[in-house]
């Protein structure tokens, strides 16, 4: 474990400089993943750690049919959000449906955006293969165990899932991140802000060295919109999906206006899929065209013995899902 | 006094309450809230089971909210209010979830029983032990690998009771 400076910022724009100007620095927001990575697993060596918690990025304010949700509110704020109970069901599905509340407490939502992935071999110094560690290395994880590992934006330089429960329903309304740099501010939506690996595991983000992510603006579904988040998971409770989905449904007379969909456990990175949407645009409702949405969902899979079995397993997790959310809506 | 690789010193003053006493230490940047309170503090009550964020053996409060000391950087509690297990106690005597502990038998080998229990607190402060189902599903961040379980649920239940005043 190596030694670093430890520095608490009072402001954001003296936070981003301190990590800016330092090409060894990095940030700690709730340090679940950051603390483990850094003491733990000894996989992130930063010679400076600038600690965000104390930043005024804390609040949640509905602004119209816009909630801003600040970097540094935690899991279990935003889940005890009125609007978001009212508003967005599915999103505080997903928070509760991850991790456990101490880990809720200490997790922030800019944190868990930026979640590093929890495939074994790339949290483990002593495996030398790992594209995403050390690029041009290779991927252990292809030709060794895996279970919990994407088979979406996956290949074989790279299978490591993006593990958030909150991103999918996050990115399936397309919510926006807002990114503080040192010269300016920039806004991206989510669904371009995740880079699917290919060949530069590495990269995983639009973010630049000190770009601080400071809020994510969530739209609220629209009144009436139907939502839901499954997880499916090799025990009842805190344990990391092997499949889930996240579906919004705007029904007419049993007749899908709109649809939102994207799939979690399965993706590289938070997996929207727009072409499960555009079967369930205008369609009916029935398990025909759930199915037909499935297959479109999960399209072109790279699967490994290990994770083969993810295919019709999230099928079957979006159809349950379709199936719940449209339960009653005639 | 240790320093980072380029020479920057790695050493942060903390002043944190614990248990209702103010503590000062200076420490390394690398100690866990974890290792400061058994180790600097000894107050040993806080086990450390997995030492990194799955077990819930290490479960204290931070200004009243329970979080994981194994994570926790000791430096990151400046200016807050830690509770443990130690500070439980009420004039001297047991807190009721402890004694819900005892009297059904919540433990088996006991590691894990003081994270359960800052857990417990924290859980029946939350309102979330309405059911058998609710207190399982928010207390699924405590592992017992004696696998007492039942004997848990049922201490929790009673705890939650007598604080509704039933």
């Amino acid at each position: 474990m190596r030694a670093f400076e430890y520095i608490r910022a009072d402001d954001v724009a003296s936070a981003v400089a301190l990590v800016s100007g330092d090409p060894n620095a990095h940030y700690l927001a709730g340090g679940t993943t950051q603390v483990d990575l850094m003491l733990k697993d000894g996989v992130l060596e930063p010679e400076r750690l600038v600690d965000i918690t104390r930043l005024p990025l804390r609040g949640i304010a509905r602004d119209g049919d816009l909630l801003r949700v600040g970097a540094m509110a935690t899991m279990e704020e935003l889940a005890a959000d009125f609007t978001v109970a009212e508003r967005l069901p599915f999103v505080r599905e997903a928070l509760l449906a991850g991790a456990s509340t101490q880990l809720r407490n200490m997790a922030t939502i800019g944190g868990n955006v930026l979640q590093r992935t929890r495939c074994r071999y790339f949290r483990d110094k002593a495996v030398a293969a790992c594209n995403k560690r050390a690029p041009g290395s290779g991927c252990a994880a292809v030709s060794g165990a895996a279970r919990m590992h994407a088979i979406l934006g996956a290949s074989e330089h790279c299978i490591a899932l993006h593990a958030s429960d909150l991103c999918v329903p996050l990115v399936a309304v397309d919510a926006v991140a807002h990114i503080q740099g040192a010269e300016a501010q920039r806004s991206v939506p989510l669904t371009e802000f995740y880079i699917v690996p290919g060949d530069r595991p590495d990269v995983e983000n639009v973010l630049r060295h000190g770009e601080l992510l400071t809020a994510i603006d969530i739209p609220l579904l629209p009144p009436g919109t139907r939502s839901g988040y499954l997880k499916v998971r090799d025990r009842a409770s805190y344990e990391f999906a092997l499949t889930s989905a996240a579906v919004a449904l705007a029904i007419d007379d049993g007749v899908i206006a709109d649809a939102r969909v994207a799939l979690g456990g399965v993706g590289t990175i938070p997996w929207r899929a727009p072409e499960a949407e555009a079967v369930l645009r205008g369609a009916p409702l029935g398990a025909q065209v759930f199915l037909m949405a499935a297959d479109a969902a999960v399209h072109d899979p790279f699967t490994v013995t290990g994770t083969a079995f993810k295919v019709e397993l999230a099928k079957h997790t979006l159809v349950r899902t379709l199936e719940t959310v449209a339960e009653g809506s005639a | 006094m240790s320093e980072t690789a380029r020479g920057v010193a790695t050493e942060v003053d903390v002043t944190v309450r614990v248990n209702g006493s103010t503590r000062r230490l200076r420490l390394d940047s690398r100690v866990t809230l974890l290792d400061a309170l058994r180790d600097r503090l000894e107050l040993t009550g806080t086990k450390k089971g997995c030492d990194q964020g799955a077990c819930g053996a290490c479960t204290v409060l931070a200004d009243g909210k329970r979080v994981l000391s194994c994570l926790t950087l000791a430096a990151q509690c400046d200016g807050r209010e830690v509770m443990t297990i130690e500070g439980l106690s009420r004039d001297g005597g047991l807190h009721p979830v402890q004694e819900a502990f005892i009297r059904h038998d919540g433990l088996q080998c006991g590691f894990c029983t003081p994270g359960q229990i800052m857990s417990a607190v924290a859980l029946l402060a939350e309102g979330r032990a309405g059911s058998d189902e609710e207190i399982r599903e928010f207390m699924s961040g405590n592992i017992c690998r004696c696998g007492a379980y039942p004997n848990i649920i049922a201490a929790i239940r009673e705890a939650a009771v007598r604080d509704a005043g039933v």
